[in-house]
């Protein structure tokens, strides 16, 4: 399920802004705004905590710790992010944040979250 | 003793003349789960009397209360029980109990506090008054497997029931024995996600996210296991994404039918208790997340999941539709009613405030600040069954 290819998210994801798009992959990170990073953060705090905690050490979905993420690729993280898994309550979340944000949003899991 | 009372009573914060003595029927405590603290309010003055710090991570805590009124049992997402006394406004106690937890409840005789808990998965049963550990329950529902607890709620005979996320099983458990419960399992279906027993606590509902439908257990006749009830409300059709998950919990029957969040799907489910069969769909403006019935039964309040989580449905049970559809606030995570039903308190995360309406006719009455409020839990709650 996480096996998509960059180019199924692509089709599926009308939302992104083109050149944005291809200009970010989930390694090479964004430049993002500090208003929309800052958006990023409590959307991540609050809205997946009410799946993964606030302190995002786990709830009904697993925890978003540098210690839980170590081994696991980027690229399959953003894959999960933008486009959830199926059969999981895991829901994708294109309509509100980029392939690009979503690599932001992996890399700072991946480092440990900012507050 | 009555000089114990006294002292008591004249340390509430209410800016008393002199000492004076106090029942806990209008007090409550409004969760602020950022901060790891609770605000005590008082529901009569329409204000907070006093805030208890050192809670812990408080994203998704519940509160249950002693059959006093007097205590509130906080249970934290990290695991930690905290029992706060709503008279003298302090922390009484507080246990790490798990890892992970979810919330908890009480039992029929007060003398039973039990935690759900998501990681090791089982439930914990404490002693009311120490908070000593009486007995656990692990959710292993295969050998070496063990499952997320949810939807864990008190039923008459000091028995609670409660539902296996990966296990996919209702269970059972009687702490008549609080050092040696047992436990009865029911197969139930695909990954329940929350529970709630019915208010007279004859059956118990747990909701299915892995398939469309719910579980239901007569607990009156248990010994003829969990049926499934509207199994084909969502037949065929494609299911929208669903970014938070709903919640069983409050009193969302009124008026002989339950009112129930579908899943994935922007509609309110009538069910009539009689016949556990579909009878409705009401239009909402988002997956619900609390559909919670005034006490008197006559309108439903439904808040919503992210990305519409501004938003307040109202439906009347009577016209079956909704009258009122507002935007009170920014992040509504939960709404609490008085004892009666005259108002409604709502939490609004992003805007650091509750908010109180009068719900007949609607208006605002006023504001409590509070930093990222979530659960709103009055002491009424004490005398409910399944709360
Ligand atoms: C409705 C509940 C829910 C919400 C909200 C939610 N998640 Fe998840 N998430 C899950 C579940 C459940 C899983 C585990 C899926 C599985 O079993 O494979 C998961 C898995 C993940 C994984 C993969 C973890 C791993 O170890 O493989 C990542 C990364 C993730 N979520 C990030 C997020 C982010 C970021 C958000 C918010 C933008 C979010 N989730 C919101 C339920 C949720």
């Amino acid at each position: 399920m996480t096996k998509q290819s960059g180019r199924t998210w692509l089709k599926r994801a009308p939302l992104l802004a083109a050149p944005f798009f291809f200009a970010a992959s989930a390694a090479a990170v964004p430049e993002l705004s500090a208003g929309r990073r800052a958006e990023l953060v409590h959307l991540v705090r609050q809205d997946c905590g009410s799946c993964h905690g606030m302190t995002l050490q786990g709830g009904l979905g697993p925890a978003l710790t540098p210690e839980a993420l170590r081994d696991k690729p980027a690229e399959s993280l953003v894959a999960t992010v933008v486009g959830g898994r199926p059969g999981t309550p895991m829901p994708p979340w294109r309509q509100f944040v980029s392939e690009a944000e979503a690599g932001w949003i992996v890399q700072e899991l991946q480092a440990g979250f900012p507050p | 003793m009555r000089a114990l009372l006294i002292l008591l009573a004249s340390t509430l914060l209410t800016a008393c003349a002199g000492p004076q003595l106090r029942g806990t029927g209008d007090l409550g405590l409004v969760v602020e789960r950022a901060s790891g603290r609770v605000t005590l309010v008082d529901t009569t003055h329409r204000q907070p009397y006093g805030r208890i710090e050192g809670l812990g991570d408080l994203s998704h805590a519940s509160a249950v209360y002693s059959r006093d009124g007097r205590y509130a049992f906080v249970f934290g997402r990290d695991g930690g029980l905290s029992k706060v006394d709503l008279l003298e406004g302090r922390l009484v106690k507080r246990i790490l109990q798990s890892g992970n937890a979810i919330g908890g409840a009480i039992s029929q005789d007060g003398r039973i506090v039990v935690a759900q808990n998501y990681s090791p998965g089982g439930i914990k049963a404490f002693d009311a008054d120490t908070l000593e550990l009486l007995s656990e329950v692990p959710a292993e529902y295969a050998p070496g497997k063990f499952s997320k607890v949810v939807g864990l709620a008190d039923v008459p005979g000091n028995r609670f029931a409660y539902a296996l996320f990966d296990g996919g099983e209702i269970w059972v458990s009687d702490f008549s024995d609080p050092r040696h419960p047992a436990t009865r399992r029911y197969p139930a279906g695909r990954q329940p996600y929350d529970g709630l027993v019915t208010p007279d606590g004859r059956h118990y509902l747990a909701g299915l996210f892995g398939e469309d439908g719910i579980a239901m257990l007569d607990l009156w006749q248990p010994e003829k296991g969990a049926r499934k009830i509207l199994e084909n409300y969502g037949r065929g059709e494609e299911k929208l994404p669903v970014f938070k998950m709903p919640h069983l919990r409050g009193w969302s029957v009124a008026q002989g039918k339950a009112y129930l969040p579908a899943v994935g799907r922007h509609e309110v489910l009538v069910v009539d208790t009689a016949t556990w069969r579909e009878v409705g769909r009401i239009p909402v403006r988002g997956q619900p997340v609390f559909v919670m019935a005034r006490p008197d039964g006559r309108q439903v309040w439904v808040n919503f999941a992210f990305p519409d989580n501004g938003r307040i449905d109202v439906i009347d049970t009577l016209a079956q539709e909704v009258v009122h559809a507002f935007d009170p606030g920014k992040g509504i995570l939960h709404m609490e009613f008085t004892p009666r039903g005259e108002q409604v308190w709502l939490s609004a995360r992003d805007d650091n405030k509750v908010l109180i309406y009068r719900t007949d006719p609607l208006e605002r009455l006023g504001e409590i600040p509070a930093e990222a409020p979530s659960g709103i839990l009055f002491a009424s709650r004490a005398h409910r069954i399944g709360f």
